[in-house]
């Protein structure tokens, strides 16, 4: 019942989920930052 | 009187069974007001797919099929993924991401809270569901019901039922699932730790790019997702836009009520007792609590992580929130901080978490059908 090579044939995708998630988020962090600075700027 | 009471004699007490589990989701519903519009029609659903012979759903007669509109509006409505695609319009017109905006760094915890997800993917894959199984389990951490359907349909799991009942009743349960985990992980001091709300000023430009722009990097990173992220945030581009208040106002109410009421009673067609009652729903029961229990986990830590390298202190409890249960879990941290505190406001800080949550959710879900092919 318990695989535990197939725990381990998960790692990578834990890995790079959380890793991708966390790079999406900051571009879009980034991305807000600079949008908010600039559109409070021009009003 | 065969032909009146033959039926009765085909009853399974396994059907019985589903009866009593479709009238405890309406209990649940009715009495306890957990996630009234959905746990209703799915249990008056499960009911209505285990009565013998039931023709709400396709049954053989003569050799020859009869479609159940059960059936036909799963194959309609879920099969193809619409109807979670449809609610995802109506949810975008109802999120204010304005507390987001005014501080999108809130986004990290909300990313951090989708920990649960990926945790539960090994564990599931650890426990012997296969991979697109255990994908799909997982999604169920994703703390929102369209998403974790779109996920686990695409898949094409057998699971689909129990994972989506595990999904809104887990939603449902965020007021006493969460509390306990964020006291372990929390001290008193940590959880006293008052947070000042500063109002940013947050343009109508801005809010109307945002959902644009959050389609397009989340569209190029993880094309998957695009009908996820893009429904929602044309949901939410309709309600910010200025021009289209009557559209935005049918999509966050007929809309989104229509679809519900919809999905509810189509998700029972994957209800029937011999495909729900076996010993991989309760363990998908139990590993939707602990995705729920890891996403906690994920953004209280993160959030003391933080505080580890910054003056300005912020309550850790506000990282809980990252989950995408929109709004109850802002609500428990709130409550939680005014029981330690009754000046401690954390209402606004833990609602910009929780929509970030949202945003986080649908990206996790992107990644999921990205990364497993």
């Amino acid at each position: 019942m318990f695989d535990i090579n197939a725990l381990i044939a998960t790692l990578p995708i834990l890995g790079k989920g959380m890793f991708g998630i966390f790079v999406v988020t900051a571009v879009i962090v980034v991305t807000i930052s600079i949008l908010l600075k600039v559109t409070n700027k021009a009003k | 009187m065969k032909e009146l009471f033959g039926n009765v004699l085909l009853l399974d007490p396994m059907q019985i069974i589903m009866w009593v589990i479709g009238a405890v989701l309406i209990y649940l519903a009715i009495k306890k007001d957990m996630e009234p519009s959905l746990l209703l029609p799915i249990g008056f659903g499960a009911i209505l797919v285990n009565l013998p012979k039931s023709g709400a759903v396709t049954q053989i007669y003569d050799k020859v099929a009869e479609i159940g509109v059960i059936d036909l509006l799963f194959n309609s409505g879920i099969a193809n993924e619409l109807f979670p695609l449809l609610l995802f319009i109506g949810i975008g017109a109802m999120i204010d991401f304005g507390p987001l905006l005014s501080n999108p760094k809130l986004m990290f915890f909300g990313a951090a809270a989708q920990f649960g997800i990926f945790f539960t993917l090994s564990l599931a894959s650890f426990l012997g569901f296969d991979l697109k199984d255990a994908a799909s389990i997982a999604i169920i951490g994703a703390a929102d019901g369209p998403t974790s359907i779109f996920v686990a349909n695409h898949f094409g799991t057998k699971y689909l039922g129990a994972i989506i009942v595990a999904a809104y009743s887990y939603m449902a349960l965020v007021p006493i699932v969460q509390p306990p985990v964020i006291k372990l992980l929390t001290t008193k001091k940590e959880r006293k730790i008052r947070m000042v709300y500063k109002q940013e000023n947050v343009s109508k430009t801005l809010r109307i790019l945002f959902p644009i722009v959050i389609t397009v990097i989340t569209g190029l990173v993880s094309p998957r997702s695009v009908a996820l992220i893009g429904f929602l945030m044309f949901g939410n581009l309709i309600r910010e836009c200025g021009v289209l208040d009557s559209l935005a106002e049918s999509a966050r109410s007929g809309l989104a009520n229509l679809v519900t009421l919809l999905l509810g009673i189509t998700v029972a067609s994957k209800m029937r007792a011999e495909d729900f009652l076996t010993k991989e729903t309760i363990m998908i029961l139990c590993l939707g609590l602990i995705a729920f229990i890891f996403d906690t986990a994920g953004g209280v830590l993160l959030a003391k992580l933080y505080n580890l390298f910054t003056k300005n202190k912020i309550n850790p409890m506000i990282g809980a929130a990252g989950i995408s249960a929109f709004p109850m879990s802002s609500r428990v941290v709130h409550k939680m901080g005014l029981a330690e505190d009754n000046q401690n406001f954390l209402l606004m800080h833990a609602a910009g978490i929780n929509v970030s949550g949202q945003i986080a959710s649908v990206i996790a879900g992107g990644l999921i059908l990205t990364l497993i092919k």
